[in-house]
């Protein structure tokens, strides 16, 4: 709708209230980082909704996008001495134009294919970063300690700042996808992906919105890899270019929901919760047992929810009034 | 560059080539018959692998004799998964096809390193041991072995879909689904054998490759990708496109590892692919 | 009134693989005109429509509209240009609204989404789907699906509309329905093309009839030179 709804917005205030207010009620460090990483996922699982929900592109490559964020605002930190702050930026664009150059070509491709030439090009560029000695290969970089504040976005007292800047992060990427949903690029995503040939009828050209969506996903993206460096202080290719990464931004959105604005934040919620719920239960990974049950989350899913947790609500919803009217009749 | 050298690397590629050709016949069967990319297949090889494992630690028997039994073993896996997952989502969006293989691939994994834990395991001894010389070229025996079995499994694979009645029902299947259901074919129980045979190809490339290479539960990610890319190259679907693939795609690996480096030997492989993707996106040896 | 025809298509011809599917068709469409295209299964109907909506690159001959050469132009363009079409399956958009559907549409010519909205809901109305307007596409009838069809193109402002078998499996009433949608189209200036083997929908408001048979056109009349003639009563018979 055009008009803003007034309980939504409500809504969205409260929601928003809620996470400002969440840390401060939770105040051990280790549960602040869980929250962290449900922030951080849910930021991914946003952004790659754009292309893989909104526009239906399955990309199982966005480490690459994750990874050149990443290592850009590293490489001109510790090259330049430019601020991450700066350097999130430059990354985001980096990512961008890369996303754009491997998206003209690839758009040709339909479905699988697709997803295919997207692990290849990331696969690629983990080999290419692996054995890059400007890169430091697979030792990976290290940011340095010893600066620390806001203006290098480095905190070592309190996870508290970290928590805010991806709280932010998230809150600008749910934004801009917003902004793509209500705006005529959102319709024209949802019609590229329902029926391409019928979109290409009413004016759409399918490579320049297929384009936008991917730049826009890739800039988002290459946002979170820039600021998991700077939480980590440490990046190599194994933590930010491994098709497992890729794998799990995506994964984020479709338990959440596809298509939705806020399916990925729930999709984050659950898995992240999972994931490191099963690690403390059943002991470290090595196991097998994270994994099994992040498989069985992943086929339950695919399976029987291919609309994710928000479709499953949305039929609940569909359901609980025809239910209680049918309750009324008998009655 | 020697013309011995030359030589010897053209037959370390021939030898790799054929055994990807190996992996890749049961997955280019599979998404031949059905459309679906299998991203499990290389866990169908790991389980293979481990049959073969275990048939010789606990029983001494050798992964080549034992190979029957892991590709029977390996054909219920198939079958079991397809009547278990694949069956649902046949019909559903691409996303829920990708995931739902995606996933198994984790859960074979897992179940790998929950009952046989991470680590290495080795077949320390078996029939087909050693080395062959032959003037001045060298390589393993094992590795023969699985080319010869590659050779094997596709001639015995081609022979099955054009010369058995089961078998050109199963391809009638691939080529079009809602014409041999009128012929009478039924859809569902061809689906489930294509399952069965991919994944029985798989036991059988399993059972050959554990007598020369570590058996650990990732072990199926060192083939999966570069079986996609094999099965790209012939074409999807085709078994004979996919045995000649598999040879291309060794020969480029190993001579590309050769001239640029073997750390790079990968990201060459997958470039092909993206290249053929690209320009052929039906194969290069696919009908267009 | 302009003179210069809409549509101007000359020595068309479409092969696929050596297969010929459209051969040296020549005809023109003026502004406002009812064409109606007939012709045995597999004649080329639907290539041509594709041909002339930039699905498919013509290989030899001329289309020109407006007296602008668009051989070989994009479905984007031509649209763009006032080329509007419907499937003969149906493509609608299916996990959106039929107001949504139409909305897209309507984007072509202002991206506003208030404004697309308003359009769309014009449309719908024009079709006899206002009160559907809310309903999931998907979850409408075929024969809905193809209205919706014909309002998501009539959104895009077209100077000429392709419309491929929007009249088969409707029932008597709702063939007439259809027939009636088709001339009120055309007052609004719109020309039209259909593809149709329903004869009792399109004879009767048709200006012209073009009859194709392997690919060749064997007729070009008013729908009553049609129907007496010869070579299309033996294309007709001998089906």
């Amino acid at each position: 709708m055009t008009t803003i709804h007034l309980p939504k917005t409500v809504g969205a205030l409260a929601l928003l209230g809620f996470a400002l207010l969440l840390p401060l009620v939770i105040q051990d460090p280790a549960r602040q980082n869980f929250l962290i990483l449900i922030l951080m996922g849910a930021q991914l699982g946003v952004a790659w909704n754009i292309i893989g929900g909104y526009a239906g592109q399955v990309s199982l490559g966005h480490a690459v996008f994750y990874g050149i964020g990443a290592y850009t605002s590293t490489m001109l930190s510790l090259k330049l001495g430019l601020s991450p702050w700066l350097g999130m930026l430059a990354g985001g664009v980096v990512a961008s134009a890369f996303s754009v150059a491997m998206g003209w070509p690839c758009f040709r491709l339909k479905g699988h294919y697709f997803a295919m030439a997207t692990i290849a090009v990331a696969e690629i560029v983990q080999v290419l970063v692996t054995n890059s000695e400007t890169l430091e290969g697979a030792v990976g970089l290290s940011l340095p300690m010893g600066n620390t504040g806001v203006a290098a976005m480095v905190f070592s007292t309190s996870k508290l700042p970290y928590y805010y800047i991806i709280l932010g992060l998230l809150v600008v990427t749910v934004l801009a996808s917003w902004a793509i949903e209500r705006s005529h690029i959102g319709y024209y995503f949802r019609a590229i992906k329902d029926e391409p040939e019928a979109a290409r009828a009413l004016g759409v050209s399918l490579t320049r919105y297929k384009l936008v969506a991917i730049a826009v996903s890739s800039f988002f993206t290459a946002m979170g890899g820039s600021f998991y460096a700077q939480k980590e202080m440490f990046i190599d290719p194994g933590s930010v270019l491994a098709t497992g990464v890729s794998i799990k931004i995506a994964l984020i959105a479709i338990l959440g929901g596809v298509g939705t604005l806020l399916g990925p934040v729930l999709g984050a919620g659950i898995l992240i919760t999972i994931e490191e719920y099963s690690r403390v239960l059943f002991g470290s990974t090595g196991s097998g047992t994270d994994m099994i049950i992040y498989a069985l989350m992943i086929i339950l899913v695919a399976v029987y929810s291919p609309a994710g947790v928000m479709g499953l609500l949305h039929e609940l919803r569909r359901r609980i009034p025809s239910l209680r009217a049918k309750a009324e009749v008998r009655a | 560059m020697t013309a011995d050298l030359f030589l010897q690397i053209l037959v370390s590629g021939l030898l790799i080539g054929l055994i990807y050709a190996l992996v890749a016949v049961g997955l280019t069967l599979i998404f031949g018959v059905m459309d679906i990319v299998n991203f499990a297949h290389g866990e169908f090889l790991m389980l293979g692998m481990y049959a073969s494992f275990w048939g010789f630690a606990l029983f001494g028997i050798d992964p080549i004799l034992s190979m029957p039994v892991t590709a029977a073993l390996l054909f219920g896996v198939g079958v079991l998964v397809y009547q278990v997952i694949i069956r649902r989502i046949i019909n559903a969006p691409m996303l829920s096809q990708i995931f739902a293989t995606f996933g198994l691939m984790i859960l074979f994994r897992g179940l790998a390193q929950f009952f046989w834990k991470p680590d290495h395991r080795l077949v320390t001894h078996t029939l087909v041991g050693g080395n062959v010389t032959l003037g001045s070229i060298q390589f393993g025996l094992p590795q023969l072995t699985a080319a010869v079995g590659a050779v094997g499994v596709t001639a015995g694979l081609w022979y099955f879909l054009h010369r058995t009645r089961l078998g050109t029902a199963l391809e009638a299947t691939a080529i079009d689904r809602e014409a041999a259901t009128l012929m009478g074919i039924n859809g569902q129980s061809m689906f489930a054998l294509a399952w069965g045979i991919g994944a029985a190809c798989a036991g059988i490339g399993g059972a050959l490759i554990a007598t020369f290479f570590p058996i650990f539960p990732e072990v199926g990610s060192n083939f999966i990708l570069i079986a996609f890319v094999v099965v790209v190259l012939g074409g999807f679907g085709s078994i004979v496109g996919a045995f000649w693939a598999g040879i291309i795609v060794g020969v480029i690996e190993v001579v590309g590892g050769f001239v640029v480096g073997p750390e790079y030997k990968t990201a060459i492989v997958l470039s092909l692919l993206l290249l053929v993707l690209l320009v052929r996106p039906k194969g290069l040896m696919g009908k267009a | 009134m302009n003179a210069a025809p809409l549509l101007a298509v000359d020595g068309l011809s479409k092969a696929f693989q050596g297969l010929v599917a459209n051969r040296d068709i020549g005809f023109t469409v003026h502004h406002g005109e009812i064409v109606g295209l007939i012709g045995p299964n597999g004649a080329g109907k639907t290539t041509l429509f594709n041909c002339l909506a930039g699905f498919h690159q013509p290989t030899a001959g001329h289309i020109a509209f407006e007296g602008r050469d668009i051989t070989g132009t994009t479905p984007e363009r031509a649209a763009a240009l006032g080329i509007a079409r419907t499937f003969q399956i149906v493509r609608v958009f299916h996990s959106m609204t039929a107001l949504e559907n139409v909305m897209v549409g309507a984007m072509l010519r202002n991206k506003g989404v208030a404004h697309a909205r308003s359009r769309a809901l014009e449309e719908l109305e024009f079709v006899g789907l206002g009160h559907r307007a809310e309903a999931l596409a998907s979850e409408m009838t075929v024969s809905e699906q193809k209205r919706l069809e014909v309002a998501r193109a009539l959104a895009t402002d077209p100077k000429l509309i392709l419309l491929d078998e929007v009249m088969a499996g409707l029932n008597q009433t709702e063939v007439r329905e259809a027939s009636q949608l088709v001339v009120r189209i055309q007052e609004r200036g719109i020309a039209s093309i259909i593809v149709e083997h329903v004869m009792e929908g399109i004879m009767p408001i048709a200006d012209r009839i073009l009859v194709l048979d392997y690919g060749a056109k064997i007729a070009d009349g008013t729908p009553e030179q049609i129907a007496e003639d010869p070579a299309v009563i033996a294309a007709y018979l001998g089906e």
